[in-house]
């Protein structure tokens, strides 16, 4: 793995957004790579920045976005791209949303929106366009894919329909698939099913995935690499396995110990005290994290920390060597 | 429901006739007085004698024939009066829809792709357009166009085909001026909305150029209000042509019906009346079908308000 | 819950709580300019015969469409009389008109709503349907059918408009009072044993002025424009009374003598005040739904 060029390089992003009316931060100085092939996790709360960071990947930031920094895509700069070459980065670098129902155009044919694209950027004729649709509909477990192609959105359930969407995104045989909460629309059950078909078909066809998810949990169970983010920063990078036993940040600790485990008892629910912050809103000059930190201390709000190396990892966290170890055991 | 608006309505029509002041036969006659004879006929004609449900039943059965009784102003039967003006009427109406899909569509997918001056001015022209009635555009367009300018004759009908649609210009774009406003908001706000939808970023980020975006994925989509409030707009025409086609003097089916009503030819009112409705309620029941054509997800009858 | 219905409750108290002129500050300076016009407009419909300068009534053919002169900013009309004082003078009678229409409009409307959005059930259905079929009646051809019933006059062409408006005031109030009704807050009062008609008329009601005002602000704009056509009809309000609807429809003769005057003064008159109450209601419009959303 090491050695390997990233097939995606995301360095010192920021992206600016004017919310009513003024230019505000989303993103601050956002840095991460995904080799070919490898499963990443994206993990943070609402306001982290983790749904902007896949948008700014994919070109599909807001109007009147200020961007700075290099994205680059297998050498490419993603953000000069325009144009045919634009269109073709967007074959290579697919992207799965939360809703599907909200996604997919609810007055045309499921067939047309899988063959669609095919058709007309990849000049494939339609009844080729067709087979594969219904090729992929197999893989992603819907069997009769012929009666689905003819149906519309409506009549499938959602958890079909977020199948259909990830049969979708494959076919045209991207080499990146960003998944931006693709199970947090569906219930359990379904959930479950639609993890394992992406999981087996990324494996399957070698696909990189950027997995966003508020739910640590999942992140890890799939991804080899998780991202912490916490106001429009990254705050943690981590091999999966490591994380929940050896977290090296505070937030990251916070997250797993506020998930309930049904193996564990307990009388009261653990809750981080106080509200995410979106990046716009955290105090400058400090770290993010601080005020709704156990561990903080005068230092933490003096100076704003670095993203430092860590035993293969990385953490923002000024008092990550003193902290490692004990950031287990500080919920009880 | 489509039936049920039908059926109540001329109920309607007809019991006005019961709602006028006096008997009916001073009603029908107008007010005025008729020899013995000329009564006792009215009187048979629309079965006076029988119960008020009979009588109803009766006349509704002669309108469906196309017997709508005898208007006692100009001594011929309604619905040869009726057969003779529907034309003008009927194409004022078209005439102004067109003008009304072409501009009012045209200008808010327009302004609604194309933010800055284009919008700006959309949005201005449209709010004063919104507030000129038909007959105030009338006047105004007479004055300009017809008595300055001498490009368009004034009043009256023309007598060949390309010298109707002369003389009907003007009426038309009287008639379609107030209308126009709203249709241009809702395509440009529809357009809007539906430019924002996450439909549309799912197939923004599948690399599907733009030309094709805009026709498949927003107009397609906006296309399902857009039509509705049309066939809406252009069904409330029907009503309005009648002050713009005596504005201008053409004799249509409103212009007879209003010189119907200020001479209190009530068999004509009728008549009028209910043609008129019927057209209305019909073009309403076609907007239905329309929209369950367009929207997959919609059952035919249920139009979401 | 308690929470739940406190801070609907108190959502509920605080939309109230707004005062008229902070309600007109908030629709922003076209607003403003819009309530001027309405107020200017009322003030000359109230005292308008009194600030003519000159008889609106009196005919002296001599005079007939004479220009602008000496004292008379915008000339004589058809018969000689000065057309700005029969400008101030019909203004009465074109703005007493409309406010009728949407007095009767929005009181049926308001009652038939609430009433359906109350009940639901089998109510709500049977008042539905009647709605929808009195939506096959355009206002105008109502009033046409009562004034050949009941003879030309401003009384039965008001009365027939405010029938057909009736059904858009019920329908959108309908929506508003069905869900104003699905509020905790509501639940809880009833639970409390307050009877369904205080809690429409206490609560439901005064939550949902927002949306009444903004929706009987552009009903009187439409009232202008189907009165003042039904005037200039020779159906509404009859010559000689001055009204800028029937000013339009006498003095059409002269626009092609070349005299458009008095009939563009009239025109521009209604145009004018329908604006003011068009862009007034629609900001109204958008800060009720954004209120009640």
């Amino acid at each position: 793995m090491t050695g390997a060029e990233p097939l995606l390089a995301v360095e010192n992003l920021t992206v600016l957004l004017p919310v009513e009316g003024l230019r505000r931060a989303v993103l601050r100085d956002v840095s991460l790579e995904i080799r070919p092939g490898e499963a990443v996790g994206l993990v943070g709360e609402s306001g982290s920045g983790k749904s902007m960071t896949a948008r700014a990947i994919d070109r599909l930031l807001p109007r009147g976005a200020e961007v700075s920094g290099r994205i680059t895509f297998a050498g490419a700069d993603v953000n000069e791209l325009a144009g045919a070459r634009l269109r073709a980065y967007r074959n290579q670098v697919a992207m799965i949303f939360q809703d599907p129902r909200a996604h997919v155009n609810p007055v045309r044919r499921v067939g047309d929106f899988l063959t669609e694209v095919l058709r007309t950027n990849l000049d494939v004729p339609a009844a080729d366009a067709r087979r594969r649709a219904v090729d992929m509909l197999a893989q992603v477990g819907i069997e009769d894919g012929q009666r689905r192609l003819r149906q519309y959105p409506h009549e499938l359930s959602g958890g079909m329909l977020q199948r259909v969407m990830i049969a979708a995104a494959l076919l045209t045989q991207p080499a990146l698939l960003l998944a931006d909460e693709p199970t947090t629309a569906l219930d359990v059950t379904t959930q479950a099913e639609v993890m394992a078909i992406l999981d087996d078909l990324r494996r399957d066809y070698g696909l990189a995935m950027l997995f966003i998810t508020h739910d640590l949990e999942l992140a890890a169970a799939i991804c080899d690499r998780t991202i912490v983010m916490y106001a429009g920063q990254v705050v943690e990078v981590r091999a999966s396995e490591l994380l929940h036993g050896d977290p090296l940040h505070p937030y990251t600790a916070a997250l797993a110990a506020a998930r309930p485990d049904i193996a564990r008892q307990t009388t009261r629910l653990q809750a981080i005290a106080g509200r995410p912050l979106s990046a716009f809103e955290a105090p400058a000059g400090q770290c993010a994290f601080a005020p709704r930190c156990p561990h903080a201390q005068p230092g933490c709000v003096a100076a704003a920390p670095e993203l430092t190396a860590v035993d293969g990892g990385l953490s923002r966290c000024a008092r990550v060597t003193q902290l490692r170890g004990h950031l287990e055991a500080s919920h009880a | 429901m489509l039936i049920a608006c039908l059926l109540v309505a001329s109920f309607v029509i007809f019991g006005a006739l019961y709602l006028a002041p006096g008997n009916p036969v001073t009603a029908l006659s107008g007010g005025r007085a008729l020899p013995a004879a000329s009564m006792r006929v009215l009187e048979q004609r629309y079965h006076l004698n029988q119960p008020f449900l009979a009588q109803y039943w009766y006349w509704l059965e002669n309108a469906l024939h196309g017997n709508l009784g005898i208007s006692i102003t100009l001594r011929e039967n309604v619905s040869s009066v009726i057969a003779a003006r529907m034309w003008t009427t009927g194409g004022l109406v078209l005439y102004a829809s067109l003008i009304i899909l072409v501009v009012g569509i045209g200008s808010g997918v327009v302004a609604a792709l194309r933010p800055g001056l284009a919008d700006t001015s959309v949005l201005v022209s449209t709010s004063l357009s919104a507030a000129i009635p038909s007959f105030v555009a009338a006047i105004v367009l007479i004055t300009l166009f017809s008595v300055k300018l001498g490009w368009f004759p004034a009043l009256g009908n023309g007598t060949s085909f390309w010298s109707n649609v002369r003389h009907f210009t003007l009426p038309a774009v009287a008639l379609a001026v107030s209308s126009l406003a709203i249709v241009a908001r809702v395509t440009r706000a529809a357009v809007r909305a539906e430019a924002d939808r996450e439909h549309v970023q799912t197939a923004i980020s599948r690399g599907i150029p733009a030309r094709q975006l805009v026709r498949r994925h927003i107009l397609r989509n906006a296309a399902i209000p857009i039509a509705t409030v049309s066939g809406i707009t252009i069904a409330s025409l029907i009503a309005v042509a009648a002050v713009v086609e005596t504005a201008f003097s053409l004799n249509g089916l409103g212009a007879y019906l209003v010189q119907a009503a200020q001479s209190k030819d009530l068999a004509v009112v009728q008549g009028i009346s209910l043609v008129l409705v019927t057209a209305f309620v019909v073009i309403n029941a076609a907007v239905d079908v329309l929209y369950a054509i367009l929207d997959p997800r919609v059952a035919l009858g249920s139009r979401a308000q | 819950m308690s929470a739940a219905i406190g801070v609907s409750a108190a959502r509920a108290r605080l939309s109230r709580r707004g005062s008229a002129a902070g309600l007109l500050r908030s629709t922003g300076p076209a607003g403003i300019a819009s309530a001027a016009v309405i107020v200017a407009a009322t003030v000359l419909a109230a005292f308008g015969p009194l600030l003519a300068p000159y008889n609106p009534d009196l005919p002296d053919l001599g005079l007939a469409w004479i220009g602008p002169t000496g004292g008379h900013l915008l000339g004589f009309d058809f018969e000689g009389r000065d057309v700005l004082s029969r400008l101030l003078a019909g203004a009465q009678s074109s703005m007493a008109g409309p406010l009728a229409v949407v007095i009767g409009a929005m009181a049926l409307g308001t009652v038939i709503a609430v009433v359906a959005a109350w009940r639901q059930g089998v109510t709500d259905t049977v008042i539905s349907a009647g709605l929808d079929i009195l939506f096959a009646f355009p206002g105008i051809l109502l009033a046409v059918l009562a004034a050949a019933v009941f003879g030309a006059g401003l009384t039965a062409a008001a009365t027939a408009l405010s029938i057909a408006y009736m059904p858009y005031v019920a329908r959108v109030l309908r929506g508003a009072a069905l869900r104003e009704r699905g509020q905790p807050y509501v639940a809880a009062l009833e639970v409390q044993g307050a009877s369904g008609t205080s809690i429409c008329l206490r609560h439901i009601v005064p939550n949902m002025l927002p949306l009444i005002v903004a929706q009987a602000t552009i009903m009187f704009g439409w009232a202008m424009v189907d009165l003042a056509a039904i005037s200039f009809l020779g159906l509404g309000v009859q010559p000689p009374a001055p009204n800028w609807g029937v000013m339009i429809s006498e003095n059409e003769p002269g626009i092609l003598q070349g005299y458009p005057l008095p009939a563009l003064a009239a025109g521009l008159c209604i145009v004018g005040v329908v604006i003011a109450f068009n862009v007034l209601g629609e900001r109204l419009f958008e800060r009720a739904q954004g209120g009640l959303r």
